[in-house]
């Protein structure tokens, strides 16, 4: 049985204090310990930015790689071995600004993996700059004068672009993030939760408060998750009310499901001593 | 009368079947157990413009192709007007006799065959585009090569279109057999003749770059597609169900080389590959690899640039690109084979040292090696020794603490730190981009950052210490020693054959392990020449400028060329007789 001592690292994460990324590493934790996976057979892989550093504050396998590529490492993660429960994390500028194409294409793969986006709608470890998800006319430190363009819609790419799980939650609500990360790993596919994630230190629009009186549940307003339609305009919905929860979910074959090549065992058990060309040799001749 | 030796040369349109009719030609030779090297030269387009294949066939082993031609067959004038000056005396030209040709632009010892084309297919109701089978069946005659081979060629290519295309492919160019045989029997001087089955394969530096991965175990191949590394990218497509090998066409070369570090990490043998201005995208993806002390194989396969350059000509322009992509310092083992036999050799080492090293392999191919065809001896796999390096022994992972990381990147004597990969027990540990400690944690201390730079650094001194020092080909001592890497090989090796008439001794240093480099080598040789000259296919001398930065010493001559085709060995030959006699 794993337990939260056991994913416990000594190192501290050194997040600033009241980040909302620990209410996403605790939830993670939280998660894991819930569906009882084994850390050795999970493997976290990130990008950089705050949220990137998370790897290394929970004791499964990770991987923390370059700015906005967690999710093509991630997807052949999953690929090379099958049996592994595969998660990228990321934050909005990490996924939805450098990353964006990956993030486009990882989901019309529909790869099962759960890629969890610490949204904060600023850049936090470069000090303040916009974000793809920041407001149109918020003034950070490379927009002075007010962001120009329109925010990026995660929700309603998602849902446009194959993802069959797409859900938003809340780094200030611990309960519903582990409970939407547990529904994320428990469906056979690839599963977005964009949460909101305070920046305490460069976001001071989108705080706590600005969240709390403005998120409720899709689950508290008969919301059907298996309609895209609905699910779309739901993505529309923005301003006073904010919904969160899952949006959209649909079970469709993964990609590895179409794969003769796993379908026995995962690419890493197959032996490779002694891979007999002559056939392929034969047909050159 | 010249008997089996001959260049066979095809030119048209992109879309007529130039390459198709000149693979056919090169199969029959193969398939007589001639020997032959073929190449091609095609713009970046689909339709029209002008493309050729060349074919050269000896009944010796040959390494590349020559200048002259003894044989064109020309779909069209341009290929005549652009290709008729590659003509040997008594040579020939094969084409539709509709065309108006000004006997003034045509030297008088080159032999002119007509053929109505058109006619010929009329009559045996074929369709238009069967216009290449009927040249191909009339070259055929005019060098009384054996039809049946032809024919065997032909069915085994079409095998999959049906026994109508068959059909009407042979007879077209049976039609244009037999009307050669009919008007001009026994009319041209160079003739092929079979000389029983060769049972070697007919293949391209790409087929055996495939060849040697899939030998070696690859699992896993990610790539964007980019000429000439293209034709990487649909054999192992159409193998990966054969082989048991997941081949993804990635969304762009950056997915191409994250997707092989995932993987890699995951513990099976990974590699993407690309050209170029897909490596430029790789590079960082390259430079991770080299901190997370993953192992994968990148193929380097050069053309023209700089940008976008000449898409489908060939160049040796990336060598320092190679040797320096990414920022920082860690260990870069690039690979530069020079033939079709080093593809397979040397790919399947790449992945042994990939893994024994724990870093990022580049083999550096270009278009000339990647698309040319020659015939090999099949690959000998008692050659073969998978080597996956050193993994976590069950004890240590025992031994290991229950509250910690385990100590992935441990310091040891040679750099190389017992490795763990997911599923495996008591091996956890999360790698990082960022500098770390022995456990994969983040840290930025002096210390910690001068010891993990000298490990990984000392993993290079661990490999420069294994590797095969590089040989001499051609006596020990000469007048002048030749010092190339790469495709550049074929050609030196043809104008070592030329020269051996002359009084220039001359031997010839391949330059195989670009890095590490065979400094130690490389200075000796240099000393104990007169002269020494880099043969290279790029402007500056990139080969050269490496020799003087590793051994201190300046080459004699560089021989350079930079026009996007390979070298002609009677340009080397030439070159190298101005340097002897200047």
């Amino acid at each position: 049985m794993v337990n939260m001592t056991f994913l416990n690292t000594i190192d501290k994460p050194n997040w600033c204090p009241g980040c909302g990324d620990f209410g996403i590493l605790i939830a993670l934790k939280g998660a894991i310990v819930e569906l009882n996976i084994e850390p050795e057979n999970i493997v976290l892989v990130s990008g950089i930015g705050c949220s990137g550093k998370l790897p290394h504050w929970i004791r499964t396998y990770g991987l923390h790689g370059i700015h906005g590529r967690a999710l093509p490492v991630a997807s052949a993660v999953k690929l090379a071995n099958n049996e592994l429960t595969v998660f990228a994390v990321g934050g909005d500028g990490d996924g939805y600004g450098i990353g964006m194409c990956h993030f486009i294409h990882a989901m019309r793969r529909n790869i099962d993996m759960t890629y969890i986006v610490h949204n904060n709608m600023i850049y936090g470890l470069t000090t303040g700059q916009t974000s793809p998800t920041s407001e149109k006319g918020m003034r950070t430190k490379s927009t002075p004068s007010g962001v120009i363009e329109v925010p990026v819609n995660p929700m309603a790419l998602a849902i446009s672009s194959g993802a069959t799980f797409v859900a938003r939650s809340f780094a200030g609500d611990v309960k519903h993030l582990q409970k939407t990360i547990v529904d994320a790993v428990k469906h056979r596919g690839f599963s977005l939760i964009d949460v909101f994630q305070p920046c305490v230190s460069y976001n001071h629009v989108n705080t706590y408060d600005w969240y709390k009186h403005r998120v409720y549940d899709l689950s508290t307003v008969g919301h059907d998750i298996a309609d895209k339609m609905k699910a779309f305009t739901k993505s529309q919905e923005w301003g006073d009310k904010i919904p969160i929860g899952v949006f959209y979910k649909v079970l469709q074959p993964t990609y590895e499901d179409e794969l003769p090549q796993i379908k026995d065992k995962p690419l890493v058990k197959h032996p490779i001593d002694n891979v007999d060309i002559g056939g392929l040799m034969d047909d050159f001749v | 009368m010249i008997k089996n030796r001959l260049t066979w040369k095809i030119g048209g349109k992109a879309g007529e079947g130039i390459m198709a009719t000149g693979m056919i030609f090169s199969q029959s030779c193969s398939r007589g157990g001639l020997h032959v090297y073929d190449i091609n030269e095609y713009p970046s387009l689909i339709k029209g413009g002008h493309n050729t294949l060349q074919v050269r066939v000896e009944d010796r082993e040959i390494f590349s192709q020559v200048r002259d031609v003894n044989l064109l067959i020309a779909l069209n004038k341009d290929t005549i007007l652009l290709h008729k000056d590659e003509l040997v005396d008594g040579g020939g030209i094969i084409y539709d006799s509709s065309e108006v040709i000004d006997d003034n632009e045509i030297r008088k010892n080159i032999k002119l065959y007509p053929i109505p084309f058109n006619n010929i297919i009329k009559e045996i109701g074929a369709q238009a585009i069967m216009k290449n089978n009927v040249a191909l069946g009339a070259s055929i005659a005019l060098i009384d090569y054996d039809f049946g081979i032809v024919g065997e060629v032909i069915r085994d290519n079409f095998k999959r279109k049906g026994d109508k295309i068959i059909d009407e492919n042979t007879r077209s160019a049976r039609a244009g057999y037999d009307f050669v045989r009919k008007n001009f029997k026994n009319d041209f001087d160079f003739r092929l003749e079979k000389i029983g089955k060769s049972g070697r394969m007919l293949l391209t530096g790409n087929d055996a770059i495939c060849m040697g991965a899939i030998r070696a175990g690859c699992k896993f191949y990610s790539a964007y597609p980019m000429t000439p590394a293209s034709s990487i990218l649909h054999f192992m497509a159409a193998q990966e169900r054969r082989f048991n090998i997941v081949v993804k066409h990635t969304e762009d070369e950056i997915s191409a080389i994250n997707m092989a570090i995932g993987a890699g990490f995951t513990g099976v043998r990974a590699m993407c590959g690309t050209s170029g201005g897909g490596f430029c995208l790789m590079t960082e993806g390259y430079g991770l690899a080299g901190m997370l002390e993953v192992p994968i194989v990148v193929i380097l396969s050069m053309r023209p640039g700089p940008s976008t350059g000449m898409p489908t000509w060939s160049e040796q322009g990336d060598l320092k690109f190679a040797l320096n992509a990414s920022q920082g310092d860690f260990p870069r083992p690039v690979l530069v084979p020079g033939d079709i036999e080093e593809n397979f050799y040397l790919t399947q080492e790449a992945f042994n040292i990939a893994e024994k090293y724990q870093t990022p392999v580049i083999v550096l191919s270009d278009k000339n090696l990647a698309e040319s065809h020659k015939t090999t001896e099949k690959f000998d796999e008692r050659k073969i020794t998978i080597d996956r390096g050193s993994f976590a022994a069950p004890g240590d992972l025992a031994a290991s603490s229950d509250t910690t990381f385990f100590k992935r990147y441990k310091y040891t004597e040679n750099g190389i730190s017992p490795r763990t990969i997911p599923g495996m027990k008591k091996g956890i540990y999360t790698g990082a981009s960022d500098e770390h400690d022995e456990e994969g944690n983040i840290r930025e201390d002096a210390d910690i950052r001068v010891k993990m730079m000298q490990k990984r650094g000392r993993k290079m001194i661990a490999l420069s210490k294994e590797l095969k020092e590089p040989e001499l080909t051609g006596p020990n001592s000469a007048d002048i020693t030749i010092i190339s890497a790469g495709s550049t090989k074929g050609p030196i090796i043809e104008a070592m054959i030329l020269l051996e008439k002359d009084d220039i001794k001359v031997n010839f240093l391949q330059i195989v392990y670009l890095n590490p480099f065979p400094s130690e080598k490389v200075a000796k040789v240099i000393e104990s020449t007169k002269r020494t000259v880099v043969v290279e296919n790029n402007f500056s001398g990139q080969l050269a400028d490496i020799i003087k930065e590793k051994t201190g010493r300046d080459v004699d001559k560089r021989i350079l060329k930079y026009d996007g085709r390979p070298f002609y060995p009677e340009e080397i030959l030439a070159s190298i007789k101005e340097v002897a006699h200047g």
